[in-house]
């Protein structure tokens, strides 16, 4: 057994131009360079790419669980945020 | 490919938290890596998707027997790529395994040291092309017949590497159809070939779901926590409602004198493996146990020194990059 495992990386995938990158999974790699060679034949072997993001997994800082309800709850009493909160009436026209 | 009896672990926790865990499982929630879990939720799935990891890698090798002698160099890249995804599933699987806490390393040295298991199905040889076919159609087949339900799983990182899989899957076992398609259709010694394949992996592929678990604590627990959706037999019967449509269709005859389809039922009656049988190639008595582990014992330790090599690199470019950054 090799004494020093490769560290972690986070891969994120371009689809399609002007799509966002998105989160795929991860992998283990040595180095970035790597990362993107192992990531190309784990995650795009049908085409499923356009570009490739490597982030080493140490370096992600994530919310914990815990504070799901003071992140997120304040959002809940605020429907006045989206548009189908106000009625416009039908002689308005498209608004 | 995947994991056979699956024996649940205890838990210490108080029983409300167990309750409370539970509740949100029934509600049909996902449970998240940094969420909290009964322990003997965490163990157990390491143990599932630890043995799943293992059988996608070891089953490359059954496969890999045929890579340089496939009959045409269209099947030599279509097996390549089939090899090539298992791979990248067992990859899946250890990353799906590693948010639990425990490291890919580990894992291996555990399937090396004989701690951990892989599927049974792969300690059988594959001594002809058409067992290719054989081994798309049938093995894939069963897998397949236990993945789909697991993209429902209660835990995230699982059901998202199964969604995943089950994408990838649905070609291999297509690609194992059609080389028992196109052996069956030809010369008589082919059709022979083709027949000898089913009869040597249908019990084996049956053995796939394991033995019955209808009266098992385990699955009872493994059910409840969602980490097992379909009892064994069920998914056994269902997949030989399937399959012998298909070899019906092929020209060949399932090797079991008692099969007989029941209008009552509206399934195919069919007779079980030899458990005997399975429960020894488990204990690692089977045809292949030695060679498959011997192969990956090989891979792991021949390769040392190259792993070791691109860590030894990327660290003296991390340092020379560090000193540049410095002047």
């Amino acid at each position: 057994m090799s004494k020093k495992e490769w560290p972690l990386w986070e891969i994120f995938i371009r689809g399609q131009h002007g799509l966002n990158h998105r989160h795929v999974g991860s992998l283990h790699a040595p180095d970035a360079e790597m990362a993107i060679n192992h990531a190309r034949d784990v995650y795009t072997r049908r085409k499923e790419g356009v570009s490739i993001w490597v982030v080493p997994s140490s370096e992600i800082t994530a919310s914990s669980p815990s504070d799901k309800g003071p992140l997120f709850d304040p959002a809940e009493s605020k429907v006045y945020r989206h548009p189908t909160f106000f009625d416009i009436p039908d002689e308005v026209g498209h608004m | 490919m995947y994991a056979q009896m699956i024996k649940s672990e205890k838990s210490n926790e108080t029983p409300e938290e167990l309750a409370a865990f539970q509740a949100r499982i029934d509600r049909g929630e996902r449970i998240e890596p940094k969420e909290w879990m009964p322990e003997g939720y965490r163990k157990t799935l390491i143990r599932q998707i630890g043995q799943h990891a293992h059988s996608e890698i070891v089953g490359q090798l059954p496969e890999g027997n045929w890579v340089t002698r496939a009959p045409t160099l269209e099947r030599k890249a279509i097996l390549l790529a089939k090899v090539q995804d298992e791979a990248g599933h067992g990859l899946y699987l250890y990353s799906a395994c590693e948010t639990l806490g425990v490291s890919r390393d580990e894992l291996f040295e555990k399937l090396h040291s004989g701690a951990m298991k892989y599927s049974s199905i792969f300690n059988y040889p594959t001594l002809t092309w058409a067992d290719m076919g054989a081994v798309g159609w049938l093995v894939d087949g069963a897998a397949i017949m236990n993945q789909v339900p697991l993209q429902r799983t209660s835990y995230g990182p699982y059901a998202r590497a199964m969604i995943r899989i089950c994408k990838e899957e649905s070609f291999h076992q297509r690609q194992g159809y059609s080389v028992m398609m196109k052996m069956a259709q030809g010369t008589e010694a082919q059709k022979a070939m083709a027949q000898d394949a089913l009869n040597r992996f249908w019990y084996p592929a049956l053995m796939m779901f394991g033995p019955s678990d209808a009266e098992s604590v385990h699955s009872e627990q493994n059910m409840a926590w969602k980490i097992k959706i379909n009892s064994n037999d069920e998914l056994r019967q269902r997949f030989v409602n399937e399959t012998v449509p298909q070899a019906h269709y092929l020209g060949l005859t399932v090797p079991d004198e008692n099969l007989k389809f029941n209008e009552e039922t509206g399934n195919w009656d069919f007779s079980q493996p030899d458990w005997t049988e399975f429960f020894e190639v488990l204990k690692g008595n089977g045809p292949c146990n030695e060679e498959r582990l011997g192969a990956r014992r090989k891979a792991w330790d021949d390769g040392e020194w190259f792993r070791d090599g691109l860590s030894a690199y990327a660290e003296k470019s991390a340092a020379r990059r560090a000193a540049v950054a410095a002047e």
